[in-house]
């Protein structure tokens, strides 16, 4: 069996997920991932004691850049697409401290 | 009543010094108007993706190096996953599960005699942007010019006991990373920067308290304030029987006092995980080597090397190796003008004096050790008096101007026509011929009072060992 | 002269030799667009007018010999998470609103290097998110064959434009199916490249480790030809392959004799359609005929496919839809009492269900307590599945297996159960834990008049023998019906 989806778990991943669902999508939310993941658990009975876990495919690595300044002042570009701005700067609700 | 110990362990960002972002080509130039050093890289833009900075790594390997880490060959980046908006991704890429640099060691100066601070490992990372607040709407703002600016980030073990290890400790860094020349570290413009994680437990307890983290610490003060104000609060819950909670404190360095930074919506769980926009670093002996071989000389050797071949003291020897850019203009003054003892002597007494007095930062002091040099031969030459020297120092270090020519423009050239300064000599023998008489008694003292006219009359244009030696040939004169 | 019949490269050759010009071509597929778009909804957003100037400047380029390849002057529609500069990128998101990035993929630079001309930007799965074109927040795909039914997803606007003769061309995506799967509902031939083949640069990332940008055509040939256009080294994708063998136009013959093709065993059990089993059956006929190998073997690991698929890229998403947050571009929520209500409300708001539903699953498979047991097993599980197809390589050169185990299902039906929408990825999803290139072609009809796909899967970085077989297949099978020649959309 799969780790139960219980309400706390729920809440701590809306917390992580930035998400705020109402008491109906919580429910339909838990039982989709409580399905998924009693399916997934599958992996379980694969051995994979000596196995290294896999994140690239290729073995490729060292991909660098030289450290030369390629950009220029792209402001304008950048907060084209701002839904708030002020001053040049992204305007957000009031961080703490 | 019980005696308590204070355990502190440290988290200290340094801003590198390469000239782009670490996954961009974005100046990291300090300053300039709000992002106006952004892309769509370091802006969190959708669709872009990170490229690294190969500086970057270098700079980590220079600096795990140095504090005698053992490096991970393979290393690799993950993502640590948290929402605030200095972050635009709301991930900060980041190492977790294979730092670049672990296990190593510094060593620091305290009033017992010298400590190792073990290094738990230092990792490679990407600043946030900057928040300001905004009174006039009670609002934030965001400029992404710091974000992606690389950083290492140095953890120690919990090895220091209390403020004066810990300030001996950043000094250390601060000073292996100048020396290095992979970070600047000012404190005040933020590129050195460090967390503090402490605990309180009773002496000689084996086990470790409960800790809390300090962020926000932002000079020496500050951080000595707030490690003496936050053991203070714990010792006294812990009097008290309360139990510490392991919480992230705020120092605010005005009210002098922490408090917690605790929100419902700070989840502390950062879901770190590879990040599979960049593929792994491996690091070969060979660039292992590389890079051990270009380490520049240290400190600790400089310092022995003042003493054995230049023959300063230890202590002048220490003072002139704390900052790297110091001990390069003292170096190359010394090389220059032949004569390491004058120079270091100059510059224990002179540089130093006016450095205080001016309080400039030892990086900040910008002067051409030529010279410097072309002036300490002048005084040795006897071509200007120690006492003009010191003025045209303070011009050189102002203003760092050319030492001849304007001692030339403003006269300020020992007189070298002895005849000029022997009529100026029996002018004011003449002009006083009561203490000449007692002087012709053979009254020394009074020799003093006419050295002092003497060079009052020259303007200081005279050295004063040349007067007194011709004070004494025109006396002697008289006498017979 | 019925233009949007042709293959791109027949259209290519026609404009070289002056029979027809470039704006010929661009309003052949404009007249399509016009015709049918009301009933399949395949574009999201449509350049008529900058196509129509962009047809003349390619006109003069191609006389003054700016642009020589055989794409130049071929109209291709792009799928909207692909960045175009200043064009309205959506991912078929609430959350992306009016973004108009300022900067464009690279794949975007290479079309336009090549000549070619983008017409418009295609309807997907909300973020790519999906398997039916359902879940974009801009109204569904139709499937041109029957359209009651869906197309496919993700790039099922891709899919659907293409066969519709909307577009000669199209650019698709695919994370776990994405190009290969609404390419086969769609009766069209989807390629998906070896990962790190064409740049991810600009490529709006679902789950970073396995999307993949790649063609959809009409034929096998076309796919080449702009797999030829995309594909390359880009020092902006820290992912990106250097490669040399990429002239994949000159595989085009049907020499096959001798060549092992794998079945595995395992794809033909229980869950796969008879009527798409029988297409698939017959496929392997026509290679048998050709003089090829075709080999049944065993892949133990085929049951675990999914489970590591959908961990691996739901943690990747949950990470990469982390920027979607209402503060640098797209939609910002209304009203909000502070910070972390403001990016609640507008994630709340600004994604659909499915894109929720897996952001949850990657948020909680990445937590803290669950990492190992669930994330690092799947990767674990990756490695093991690679291990198998490695060894499978080492007997053949082409793996077969159908491109998926139904046919389009009915609007409507699949969202309503995801996991057993999610199971329909059984033959897609490892080629992208794998890295691998696959290539979807159509290889029958079903009785309701739906297209069947055939996929034949390479080693990495060996396009080039899928595309033989691909091609070989191709003309052993005969020309494929349009979907107005099969029943539907005429």
């Amino acid at each position: 069996m799969a780790e139960m989806i219980d309400d706390r778990t729920m809440e701590n991943i809306c917390i992580l997920a930035k998400l705020s669902l109402t008491g109906e999508e919580k429910e339909k939310a838990k039982a989709d991932m409580q399905k998924m993941l009693d399916y997934v658990n599958k992996l379980e009975e694969l051995d994979t004691e000596e196995v290294e876990p896999m994140v690239h495919i290729f073995k490729e690595v060292n991909v660098f850049r030289e450290d030369e300044v390629t950009n220029s002042d792209s402001k304008e570009a950048m907060l084209f697409n701002a839904p708030k701005e002020k001053e040049g700067q992204y305007q957000v609700p009031k961080t703490v401290g | 009543m019980k005696q308590y110990e204070t355990v502190i362990g440290l988290e200290v960002h340094v801003e590198l010094s390469t000239k782009t972002k670490i996954f961009c080509g974005c100046s990291t130039e300090f300053g300039g108007a709000p992002n106006t050093h952004t892309c769509p890289v370091c802006s969190g833009m959708p669709g872009s993706l990170p490229v690294l900075n190969k500086k970057v790594v270098e700079f980590a390997l220079k600096a795990g190096l140095a504090a005698n880490c053992q490096i991970n060959q393979h290393c690799r980046f993950d993502r640590k996953n948290y929402f605030y908006p200095d972050n635009p991704q709301n991930y900060q890429i980041s190492q977790l599960y294979l730092p670049i640099c672990h296990d190593g060691w510094v060593e620091i100066d305290t009033p017992g005699g010298s400590k190792k601070i073990r290094i738990h490992e230092m990792h490679m990372e990407e600043d946030a942007g900057k928040l300001i607040h905004d009174e006039w709407e009670d609002c934030s703002l965001v400029d992404y010019n710091r974000s992606g600016v690389p950083l290492i980030e140095i953890v120690s073990e919990p090895d220091m006991r209390n403020a004066e290890e810990v300030i001996s400790y950043l000094e250390k860094l601060r000073c292996m990373m100048q020396y290095l020349g992979v970070s600047d570290c000012k404190l005040q413009e933020g590129s050195m920067r460090a967390d503090v994680n402490l605990s309180v437990r009773e002496e000689g307890s084996g086990t470790l308290g409960t800790r809390t983290e300090m962020k926000n610490l932002n000079s020496f003060k500050a951080i000595a304030r707030a490690i003496e104000g936050e053991r203070e609060r714990q010792t006294e819950l812990l009097e008290e029987g309360q139990a510490v909670i392991q919480e992230t404190r705020r120092w605010d360095d005005n009210k002098e006092s922490s408090y917690a930074m605790r929100s419902k919506e700070d989840a502390k769980d950062y879901r770190y995980f590879p990040d599979p926009d960049l593929p792994p670093v491996y690091i070969s002996n060979e660039w292992i080597e590389e890079i051990r071989s270009s380490l520049p000389e240290l400190r600790e050797e400089k310092k022995q090397r003042y003493q054995d071949k230049l023959g300063l003291s230890p202590y002048d020897a220490g003072i002139l190796t704390e900052s790297r850019h110091l001990s390069e203009l003292f170096e190359e003054t010394a090389r220059l003008c032949g004569n390491p003892k004058k120079a270091a002597n100059w510059f224990m007494v002179e540089v130093l004096r006016l450095m205080k007095d001016k309080g400039t930062d030892p990086e900040e002091v910008n002067f051409t050790p030529k010279h410097v040099a072309d002036l300490l031969k002048m005084i040795e030459k006897r071509t200007i008096s120690p006492q003009n020297a010191k003025k045209v120092f303070q011009k050189i270090f102002e203003e760092d101007l050319e030492p001849e020519s304007f001692i030339e423009q403003a006269g300020l050239r020992i007189v070298e026509d002895t005849g000029l300064l022997t009529e100026k000599i029996n002018e004011i023998l003449d002009r006083n011929p009561g203490p000449l008489e007692e002087l012709l008694n053979g009254k020394d003292k009074v020799s003093g009072f006419f050295v002092g006219q003497i060079m009052k009359e020259m303007k200081g244009k005279a050295d004063p060992a040349g007067v007194r030696e011709a004070l004494n040939k025109e006396v002697e004169k008289r006498k017979n | 002269m019925e233009l949007e019949k042709l293959t791109a490269l027949e259209l290519g050759v026609k404009i070289k030799q002056r029979q027809v010009s470039v704006l010929d071509g661009v309003k052949a597929v404009f007249g399509q667009i016009e015709k049918k778009e009301d009933k399949v909804h395949a574009f999201l957003d449509i350049y008529k007018k900058e196509a129509y100037a962009r047809a003349k400047q390619v006109e003069k380029g191609i006389s003054d010999g700016t642009y020589k390849g055989p794409l130049a002057g071929i109209p291709i529609a792009v799928k909207d998470n692909i960045c175009i500069k200043n064009k309205k990128t959506t991912c078929a998101s609430r959350i992306l609103g009016d973004f108009r990035p300022q900067y464009q993929a690279e794949v975007i630079n290479r079309l336009e290097k090549a000549g070619m001309i983008i017409i418009g930007k295609t309807n997907m799965d909300e973020f790519a998110m999906g398997s039916t074109t359902e879940t974009s927040a801009y109204g569904i795909t139709r499937n041109p064959w029957n359209l009651s039914h869906v197309p496919g997803g993700s790039s099922g606007g891709s899919c659907a434009a293409v066969a519709a003769g909307e577009t000669c061309l199209a650019l698709g995506s695919d994370t776990g199916g994405s190009i290969r799967q609404p390419s086969a509902f769609c009766g069209v031939t989807g390629l998906k490249p070896t990962y790190g083949t064409v740049s991810r640069y600009g490529l709006v990332a679902y789950a970073s480790s396995l999307d993949q940008i790649g063609p959809v055509g009409r034929d096998v040939a076309d796919c080449a030809a702009l797999l030829e256009v995309i594909a390359g080294y880009d020092s902006k994708d820290s992912t990106s392959v250097k490669r040399r063998d990429l002239d994949f136009s000159k595989e085009m013959t049907d020499r096959i004799m001798g060549m092992k093709f794998g079945v595995p065993k395992e794809y033909l059990a229980e869950g796969l359609n008879p009527q798409v089993k029988g297409a698939f059956m017959e496929a392997l006929k026509h290679l048998t005929n050709m003089g090829a190998i075709v080999e049944f073997f065993s892949l133990k690991t085929v049951e675990y496919m999914i489970p590591a698929y959908y961990i691996i890229a739901s943690a990747e998403a949950s990470s990469n839809l982390e920027r979607f947050d209402g503060v640098k571009y797209g939609s910002r929520a209304e009203n909000y009492d502070s910070l972390h209500d403001m990016y609640k409300k507008t994630r709340t708001e600004g994604f659909g269900e499915e894109v929720k539903r897996r952001i949850m699953l990657g948020s909680f498979v990445l937590s803290s307590g669950y990492y190992d047991a669930y994330y690092l097993k799947a990767l674990k599980t990756k490695a093991l599945i690679k291990r198998e197809f490695d060894h499978a390589f080492g007997k053949y050169d082409v793996l077969l297996a159908p491109a998926a185990p139904y046919t389009a299902p009915k609007i409507g039906e699949s969202l309503k159960d995801p996991l057993a929408m999610y199971l329909g990825d059984i033959y897609t999803v490892a080629v992208n834990l794998c890295g691998l290139p696959a290539v979807s072609v159509p290889c029958g009809i079903d009785s309701q008049g739906l297209p069947i796909g055939i996929q034949m899967i390479g080693d990495c970085f060996m396009e080039k023998k899928i595309i033989r077989a691909a091609h070989a297949y191709e003309t052993s099978r005969g020309p494929y019906p349009t979907p107005a020649q099969g029943g539907g959309l005429s």
